[in-house]
Order: C-alpha cells, then structure tokens, then sequence
C-alpha cells in the first residue's frame, strides 16, 4: 500500500486518473499488470437508487452476480437490504458505498482518491481496517489522502508529489513529514 | 459482457431512474399538452385542413418535445461522475447508447401515446388513408428522433451550453427525417398519396443513424 501525498493542486488526482485511463497523459504511459479498481472523489453512483440497485448495475457491468454485490456492501460494514436512496445517506456512507463499488470486481490494484474525506473517527479506522486487510490479501492499493495517520499502522510507503513529480518517498510518515 | 446484456442493464437502470424522478416524462408530457392545447386555440382548421396540417403540427409538437426529454438524458450520468465509472467497467460502450436510445424511445412514445389522442379529439382528425400505417410512421420516426437525439446530446454533454447545443446539432440533420414523418403522415390522414414511399425512406434513415450511432458512440464517450 503507497499513500500518495502533496498540496491540492500537486497532480495526485490527475495522476491517479491517468492510471485509471479516464485521462490521457501529455507525454509517457501507464502499464498495469492487474485489473483495477478506483474511487474518485465523487461517488460514482446514481442518487435515486439503494445501495444494492447501485452495485447490482455495476455487477451486471462486469458479469457478475448479486452475492458480489452483497459480499462487497457487507464488506465495508453496510447493510445490503437497506431500502433507502443513495440521497438519503450520509456522506460517511456514500464513502462507503463508493468503496464498495471501487472492490465489487475484486481488483488486484485499488486506486483510491480521498476515501476518507467528510467520513468520521469511527468510519476511518473501520474503512483504514478494510484496506489493510485488502492489502494482505495481495491487492495492491494507491491512496491518496490529506489524512496520512489514519494509514498509519497499514501503509507500506509514503510518496510525496510536487508539481507533478515525486520529490520524496520514505517507509514511515515522520520522514516525511520531516 | 455481451452488448444485450450490458444493453438491458442500462435500459432497466434508466427506466428504474425516470420512474422514481419523472424527470423526462413530467417535462415533456406537459410541454405536448400545452402545445396541443395552444395550437387548438390559434387553428380553427376545416377537418380538410386539418387533415394536411396536422402531420405538420404534430410531429413539430413531438420534435420539441423530445429535446426536452434528450436534454435531460445524459445530466444524471454526469451527476457524481456515474459515467467514469461506466468508461471503467469492461461493457461495450455502444451498449450504453443503445439501452439510452431504447429508454428515450419508451419515454417519448409514452409522451405520444397520450398526446396523439387528444390531438384527434381537438382536431377532429379522421384518416382517409390506412390509419394502421400511422403506427409504423410513429414508431420509425420516433426512434428516428431519439436515436439522433441520444447520440447528439452525448456529443453536447461537455459543452457550457449543451442545451442550446443538441437542438443546433439535432434539427438540421433530422430535416429529412422530419419530412418523411410529415409527408407519411399527410397522406395517410388526406389518402392524396401512398406514403409508403416516405415510410420506407424513414426505415432506412433509421438504419443509417442507427448503425452510424453504435459505430461514432464510443469514441464520443471515451472523447476528454
């Protein structure tokens, strides 16, 4: 697990959707070696529908069945028979509900762009729980985050991005930081 | 994935989504009605007239009507980026026109449905020709106006003023199926001529529009 860090405006996301190929890069290219499954800062899901009818049409995208659907909301600590609209979540819930989407074709490389962002003490550790636990199934997962500490006990490497170029990269956060 | 399956996902999502907002149908069944209405009060045709009119009258009616409904398509797909993370999933893209197009279809025929009867009540409107060919003007031209539709507001979606746009884009390409819907229509309603001439010429505007939709689709999605 890499934990992208930088100042707004640095090129994480860009970069992050780039990977993704949601964007085209100027120059060079992006391999991936797995397939992929990214949040973004918007939720990616239609309001007007429940949490299952959300995933359920991305499952049927992707081939797959309901039991993903209800294996994935289960997943981040969603309830999949929960009958209310998407609009009527909380924006903690929405987060979650946008992992859920981001893991539903089990990838092998998780690009997450601020998960954590308007999501509470007690949902961050949960969702930062979840990702450790994706990452020691093998995933390889790229967060980006202003919110490094909560990572703090499962990130394996720190980037630092600047003007869209790396300029620090460490093992630990205090290095950082530093 | 295959394009039907993908196809039929998309077409149950959106018609999951417009039955739980009516955005579509709300907008553009009341906007048919007033033009009905409104057009009712500024003709008092002879049923003659209102024979050779009302083709005019009420494909114009339905034209405008569609744009409403086609304006709207694409906005919740943009809502919260949905559309990113279509463009992620491994379905075809054509597959995504396809059930918006089908969807859109459903909606304006319904709009139709309910207006093309109070039209021949207000007109008084009786068919000299074969009234039965009038189902096959109404479903080739109606798809005829969505299908573009579908695809020209897509090609608007990242436009500052897509609204203003699709009509600028739709109208001039639909003239000649617009005409082809008038004429049918016409001759049916008068019997002057056989409008199969215009019916066939529709079904083939149909295929091409069709066929040129899939094919122009997802380089228009994928488009940054």
């Amino acid at each position: 697990m890499s934990v992208l860090l930088g100042e707004n405006g640095a090129g994480k996301s860009t970069l992050m959707r780039i990977a993704c190929g949601l964007a085209q890069p100027s120059s060079g290219s992006v391999t991936l070696h797995g397939t992929l499954g990214y949040m973004a800062h918007a939720t990616m899901l239609y309001d007007e529908l429940t949490g299952m009818e959300n995933l359920s049409y991305f499952a049927q995208l992707y081939g797959l069945t309901d039991s993903a659907c209800i294996a994935a909301i289960s997943a981040v600590g969603l309830d999949p028979a929960l009958a209310r609209h998407v609009r009527d979540y909380s924006q903690g819930m929405r987060q979650r509900l946008s992992l859920a989407r981001a893991i539903l074709n089990e990838p092998e490389i998780l690009l997450l762009d601020e998960p954590f962002s308007n999501v509470d003490i007690a949902s961050t550790s949960q969702m930062a729980k979840l990702l450790g636990e994706l990452r020691d199934r093998g995933k390889t997962l790229l967060v980006i985050t202003h919110q490094p500490a909560a990572l703090s006990k499962v990130a394996d490497e720190y980037i630092v991005l600047r003007e869209g170029r790396i300029t620090e990269r460490s093992r630990t956060l205090t290095e950082v930081w530093a | 994935m295959t394009l039907w399956a993908a196809t039929r996902a998309n077409l149950i999502k959106d018609l999951r989504l417009e039955w739980r907002s009516k955005d579509a149908l709300n907008a553009t069944g009341f906007f048919s009605l007033l033009v009905v209405v409104i057009f009712s009060f500024s003709f008092e045709p002879t049923a003659e007239e209102a024979r050779r009119i009302a083709g005019g009258l009420i494909w114009v009616a339905f034209l405008f009507a569609a744009i409403i409904a086609l304006n709207q398509t694409w906005a919740r797909e943009l809502r919260h980026h949905v559309l990113d993370g279509y463009r992620l999933s491994p379905a075809p893209a054509s597959a995504l026109f396809l059930g918006k197009a089908l969807g859109n279809f459903i909606f304006v025929a319904a709009v139709e449905a309910i207006t093309a009867p109070l039209f021949i009540i207000f007109y008084n409107l009786r068919a000299v020709g074969d009234a039965s060919l009038l189902i096959l003007v109404f479903l080739f031209g109606t798809w005829a106006l969505v299908v573009n539709g579908t695809f020209f507001a897509a090609l608007s979606i990242r436009t500052r003023n897509r609204e203003v746009m699709l009509p600028l884009l739709l109208f001039p390409i639909s003239v000649p199926a617009v005409l082809a819907m008038v004429q049918a229509t016409t001759f049916i309603l008068t019997g002057d001529d056989s409008p199969l001439l215009w019916i066939k010429l529709l079904i083939g505007y149909d295929v091409i529009f069709t066929t040129a939709g899939l094919l122009l689709f997802p380089t228009v999605l994928n488009a940054e």
